[in-house]
């Protein structure tokens, strides 16, 4: 319960807004209570007066009835919207701060993107925890207990008859289809997780199945996974059944059995004859709270598996947490790894085993080794994206665990292996790397990066949209995207992390000729494993990589 | 635009609707019968109300004693039971229906996912076509079970509750049939605003879910330039826009109900004070008056229920356009092909011969008409055209493979999309059987395109491909892919362990057989390193894999499939040099008594190849010896 107990917490800054809609909402169900109430008592009391006079006061509480029961309605939806909005906005926030000291370190392991898209739709859901989990019941046990109370007023017996089948059927039925619908409600989870890697699979690796003439295959799984979910979707409906039938049952029976008792204490004269109708109707209409039960379960249920995510998320301690008092650094960046041992998880092998290397200011090294051998993991360690298990990484003399992240990664100017385009345009994507710049030496950073015909070709030319993580540009346009984000940063470590390996012969010695130049006043450190990159460089540091085994 | 989904303007196709019925008429007969078992509780719950007035006024006004009511209070239990038995057996046989329906769409989706082949799966469309397989067939789920039988029942049940009414009391028949009217025209008018504006809404959670996500992934990025934090305030702003536009909506919906609950709530006072009048008036009797009134919320019951499942109707039609559309996608019919099996070859190709390379083609030892067509400026719009799907319905191509292997490209275009520039302008080439010929060129000059031409995933707008004199497009695509081995640029993991994954090219395979096609990929020595070796679980979820260790392992495939046809599309792109002189070698020695094409970005790695041929722009520009 923890997960509902830390929903409502997040909730608390709104909670005028989510009781004014509980209010509203019991309100609702008690006018029409009430009108169930008035309106059979108006056609008994009219069955035994003459005058209109004698009915005038119950007319006019019918219509005030029908008509505040709607606007309770719609101020209990207004206000329940507004309240979820707000809290969903603040969370997404909130969640974000979270997330930004993790990346990268902290989400490693955590499957791609698929993991932040659930996030996303995480939040989403716990729009029907607040609007259709957590009002509900509250409006429902508020309405709930007022028709108990106006039966009991007429004789205990009613009241408690009437309590009894609420109870029956405002927990015992929803909890019932829950524990029916439980088992199938996971299986049909699970197969649908699997249908949907089983498709991902098939259509992304559907060249590799028809090179290898695997199509009749794909079908299969798929009939296979689909006729798993028939099979509990075939359940759940039979829960829903159940559902759909013992709320139909319950307040048929409750009504009947109300009808019953005040049958003889009508005739008995404890319960005035007109209003024997009222009761059973009563009893009938105090059922609309408890019906949107099972429901609000069922979104109580996926709310609290949603927050259970995402509070996780929020929870999940830093990896590399700023130093309480950060020492500034020093001028001349110097770069520099001490006897440094790194590993990705704590019980894999070591990816960096007592490396050491050194970068003076102005210097230019080179990193080579093969694939795997923890090139790549040396910039992690340099831009305090991961820290060192043991050893020091060293940015102008100071220890950069010692010093501010931020200020460590302003001293480098990366283009990394794996490139990220933001959806927007190319503008903005160089703009990143510096915000001020103007248009000219937006063009100057592209023409270094043997961008700049391409950029001058396109028909909207920095205006261009890259599309969602830059899918209309080409392996070798975005590393040169990335490039031209290198020239514009000026910063004074520039870094290529196989930076030019998407790109022909031809534009790699264009740009690695404007590599040299920029780099002069620099240092400069490049990643490869080819030697092109390696012709910039005086020294070549190789990394051995993963053991054979034997 | 071929990919992209068509719908009408306001998201709506009610063709796809109904054409989904009339392909599944047990799904439809399933609903019927659904809709029946619901109509028949909804008349339980009328009998009921009847019989409740009945009591009432037989205790009240006739003063009856509890055993008097006794036979008729077991007739209302009886009703009450049957009700609540109708409900449940509605349910079931609803769900039936939409099974049937899912399940079949699925299995035509997933037949047509394959016939329409890579060149149309891979790629940004990816994504949409795995959640219109998966996700939105789903969706057609609450459609059928909730929104098709609501919208059945509206038509139904009120008209069943009217006449019974019209029997107990014509007035009160009158007030609600009366509002009935109104009400429809007053959603109608609300409802096209709700649904404009629900899809303003829906682009922007789009949007702002995209925006998110983008933001996430891109976070490492953000750090790098010190941006990170400033994005919280960008997030808020996106979410309050987000709100804003929500309520907006909301509001307009919410107008709605209140306007039906204002129907149907003022009805039910209207009957209540006009039967009480009525009754007054000694114009009526007490059980009618209270029974008719007992009617009223059932006379709108049904409509409310439909407008509350609409939204997932227009949810399960718009899941229901985007099936159709795919399932509507025509064949790439490749107009060349066409020429080829029909015309004699190249006839129906847009351009003129020209010979403007004809000195590089000399130099060759084997006999190059590569260079022998193109032309500068061909007739895009018609080769758009023809990828729109203008031409439909497959080419003749079930025939069998030729007997030899001499592969032959004559002028073939490919315009992977309309307006864009084509991948192949006019590419010609000749591998005779047994050569190893090298494609090299700068990023973009379509050597991949190449590779999917000859594996029958792309098919050229124009132009020929010929294999041993017979065109290619007659030769049926799985018999033809028979006969190739592929190293594509980015191998695919399956999930399973690295033997399954090798094993994918000869499901036959033994075991001696798949390690020893790792041992020739050399992909032997870091398999053996893994946790469990050949048992190691890889692909999502399983062991990472580097790219160059993928690409061995896609290597290892191919030697295990010993094929006479081999395609490498960047085999060793991802290897450090060491390893990559020694899979080159393997590669070379696998090449030995076979065809070969290999792609290369950078011509050193073509040195075993008995021709270089040197793409520009869609077209081989240079053919040397290395």
């Amino acid at each position: 319960m923890t997960q509902v107990r830390r929903l409502l917490a997040l909730a608390s800054p709104l909670r005028t807004w989510l009781a004014l809609a509980a209010l509203a909402s019991a309100l609702a169900l008690l006018a029409n209570v009430a009108l169930m109430a008035v309106a059979p008592t108006l056609i008994s009391r009219a069955a035994v007066v003459t005058g209109f006079a004698d009915i005038a006061l119950a007319v006019t509480a019918v219509r005030g009835l029908a008509v505040a029961r709607a606007s309770l309605r719609y101020a209990e939806r207004y206000a329940a919207h507004v309240a979820a909005l707000r809290i969903l906005a603040r969370l997404r926030v909130r969640l974000y701060l979270a997330l930004e000291p993790l990346a990268p370190a902290g989400l490693l392991g955590r499957p791609g993107g698929d993991l932040l898209a659930r996030v996303v739709a995480d939040v989403e859901a716990l729009d029907g925890f607040f609007v259709r989990g957590l009002l509900p019941p509250v409006a429902a046990a508020g309405a709930g207990v007022g028709a108990c109370l106006v039966a009991a007023w007429l004789d205990p017996r009613l009241g408690l008859v009437l309590l009894a089948s609420l109870m029956l059927a405002g927990t015992a039925l929803p909890l019932a289809a829950r524990r029916l619908s439980r088992a199938p409600a996971a299986g049909l989870a699970s197969a649908r997780g699997e249908l949907h890697a089983v498709l991902a699979e098939q259509v992304g690796g559907l060249p590799d199945l028809l090179a290898c003439g695997r199509e009749a295959e794909i079908g299969d799984r798929v009939a296979e996974t689909t006729a798993r979910m028939a099979r509990e979707r075939g359940r759940l409906a039979s829960a829903r059944g159940l559902s759909a039938g013992g709320g139909a049952l319950l307040p048929g029976l409750s009504g009947l059995a109300l009808l019953a008792l005040a049958i003889p204490l009508v005739r008995g004269g404890a319960v005035p004859g007109v209003l024997l109708a009222a009761v059973p109707l009563v009893g009938l209409a105090a059922f609309e709270g408890v019906q949107s039960l099972g429901e609000a379960f069922r979104e109580v249920e996926v709310g609290r598996a949603a927050a259970a995510r995402t509070f996780e998320l929020l929870d999940a301690p830093v990896p590399s947490p700023d130093p309480p008092r950060p020492r500034p650094l020093a001028g001349r960046p110097d770069v520099e790894l001490r006897g440094v041992r790194f590993r990705y998880r704590p019980a894999g092998p070591p990816v960096l085993d007592d490396v050491s290397l050194r970068l003076p200011a102005g210097g230019r090294l080179g990193i080579a080794g093969p694939s795997g051998a923890g090139k790549t993991t040396v910039v992690n360690l340099l831009l305090r994206f991961w820290e060192a298990e043991s050893g020091s990484v060293l940015l102008g003399g100071r220890d950069v665990r010692s010093c501010r992240a931020e200020e460590v990664r302003a001293r480098f100017g990366v283009a990394p292996q794996r490139i990220h385009l933001f959806n927007g345009t190319l503008r903005d994507n160089l703009l990143l790397a510096d915000g001020e710049a103007a248009d000219d030496r937006i063009l100057d950073a592209c023409d270094q990066a043997a961008l700049g015909d391409l950029v001058r070709s396109l028909p909207d030319g920095l205006d261009t949209l890259v599309g969602e993580d830059g899918l209309a540009l080409s392996g070798g346009e975005r590393q040169r995207v990335a490039l031209a984000r290198v020239f514009l940063r000026g910063a004074p470590v520039v870094v290529l992390d196989e930076a030019t390996a998407n790109l022909d012969a031809a534009t790699e010695r264009r740009v690695l000729r404007a590599v040299d130049t920029f780099a002069t006043g620099r240092s400069l450190l490049v990643i490869s494993h080819r030697s092109a990159p390696l012709e910039l460089v005086d020294r070549v540091v190789v990394l051995p990589g993963r053991p054979r085994p034997a | 635009m071929t990919g992209k989904v068509r719908l009408t303007d306001d998201g709506r196709a009610p063709g796809a609707e109904r054409r989904l019925w009339r392909e599944h008429p047990g799904a439809r007969r399933a609903v019927h019968a659904a809709v029946l078992l619901s109509a028949l509780a909804a008349c339980a719950w009328f009998g009921f109300a009847v019989l409740l007035a009945a009591v009432a006024g037989r205790v009240f006004l006739g003063g009856a004693a509890l055993p008097a009511v006794a036979v008729t209070l077991v007739a209302m239990l009886a009703l009450v039971a049957a009700r609540a038995g109708l409900l449940w057996a509605g349910e079931v046989v609803v769900q039936r229906a939409a099974e049937e329906v899912k399940g079949s769409l699925r299995a035509r989706v997933v037949a047509r996912l394959v016939a329409l082949g890579p060149a149309y799966t891979v790629g940004e469309r990816a994504g949409e076509l795995v959640h219109t397989a998966g996700g939105a067939i789903e969706e057609l789920d609450a459609s059928i079970t909730g929104y098709r039988r609501a919208r059945l029942l509206a038509g139904i049940v009120p008209v069943l509750a009217a006449i019974l009414v019209l029997a107990l009391d014509p007035w009160a028949a009158a007030i609600l049939l009366l509002s009935w009217p109104v009400l429809v025209v007053l959603l109608a008018l609300i409802g096209g605003r709700v649904r404009e504006r629900a899809q303003a809404r829906e682009r922007e959670l789009a949007w702002m879910s995209a925006h998110f996500l983008d933001v996430l992934r891109g976070l490492p990025t953000l750090k790098l330039f010190g941006r990170s934090a400033e994005q919280a305030t960008t997030i808020e702003a996106v979410g309050g826009r987000f709100g804003a536009t929500t309520m907006d909506v909301l509001r307009t919906a919410f107008q709605a109900s209140l306007v039906l609950e204002w129907g149907a709530t003022g009805a039910t006072a209207l009957v209540a004070i006009e039967a009480s009048v009525r009754l007054m008036g000694g114009g009526l009797g007490f059980d009618h008056a209270l029974a008719a009134l007992l009617m009223a919320p059932e006379f709108f019951l049904p409509m409310r229920r439909y407008a509350a499942e609409y939204h997932t109707g227009q949810a399960g039609r718009a899941a229901a356009a985007r099936v159709y559309a795919l399932l509507d996608e025509p064949d790439r019919t490749p107009a060349g092909s066409r020429g080829a099996a029909e015309n004699p070859a190249g006839s129906l190709t847009p351009m003129h011969p020209i010979s403007g390379f004809g000195s590089c083609g000399a130099r060759s030892r084997i006999s190059m008409r590569s260079l022998r067509s193109s032309s500068p400026q061909p007739d895009l719009g018609h080769l758009a055209a023809k990828s729109l799907g203008q031409v439909s319905g497959r080419a003749p191509g079930r025939g069998a493979p030729p007997d030899r292997l001499d592969l032959r490209f004559d002028g073939v275009w490919v315009a992977h999309d309309a307006g864009r520039r084509p991948a192949l302008a006019g590419f010609s080439l000749e591998v005779p059987e047994g050569a190893t010929v090298a494609l090299v060129g700068a990023t973009g000059a379509g050597k991949s395109t190449v590779a999917g031409v000859l594996l029958r995933f792309v098919e050229p707008d124009a132009g020929s491909v010929l294999v041993g004199g017979v065109p290619l497009a007659a030769v049926e695509p799985e018999r033809w892919r028979a006969l190739v081995a592929y190293v594509p640029q980015q191998p695919w993991l399956f999930h399973g362990t690295v033997s399954d994954n090798i094993r994918l090219a000869r499901p036959g395979a033994a075991d001696r057989e798949v390690v020893a096609a790792a041992r020739a990929a050399h992909a032997h020595e870091f398999v053996s390193g893994l946790p469990a070796a050949y048992e190691t679980p890889v692909g999502e979820g399983g062991a990472r894999l580097s790219g160059g260790e993928r690409q061995r392992i896609a290597i290892a495939r191919a030697v295990l499939r010993d094929a006479p046809l081999l395609v490498l599309d960047e085999a060793t792109s991802h290897l450090d040099p060491e390893t990559e002189g020694l899979v080159l070698e393997a590669l070379a020695r696998l090449a030995r008594g076979r065809t070969v094409l290999q792609i290369a970005h950078r011509p050193e790695l073509a040195r075993a190849a008995d021709l270089i041929a040197v793409m520009h722009a869609g077209r081989v520009v240079e053919v040397r010896r290395p």
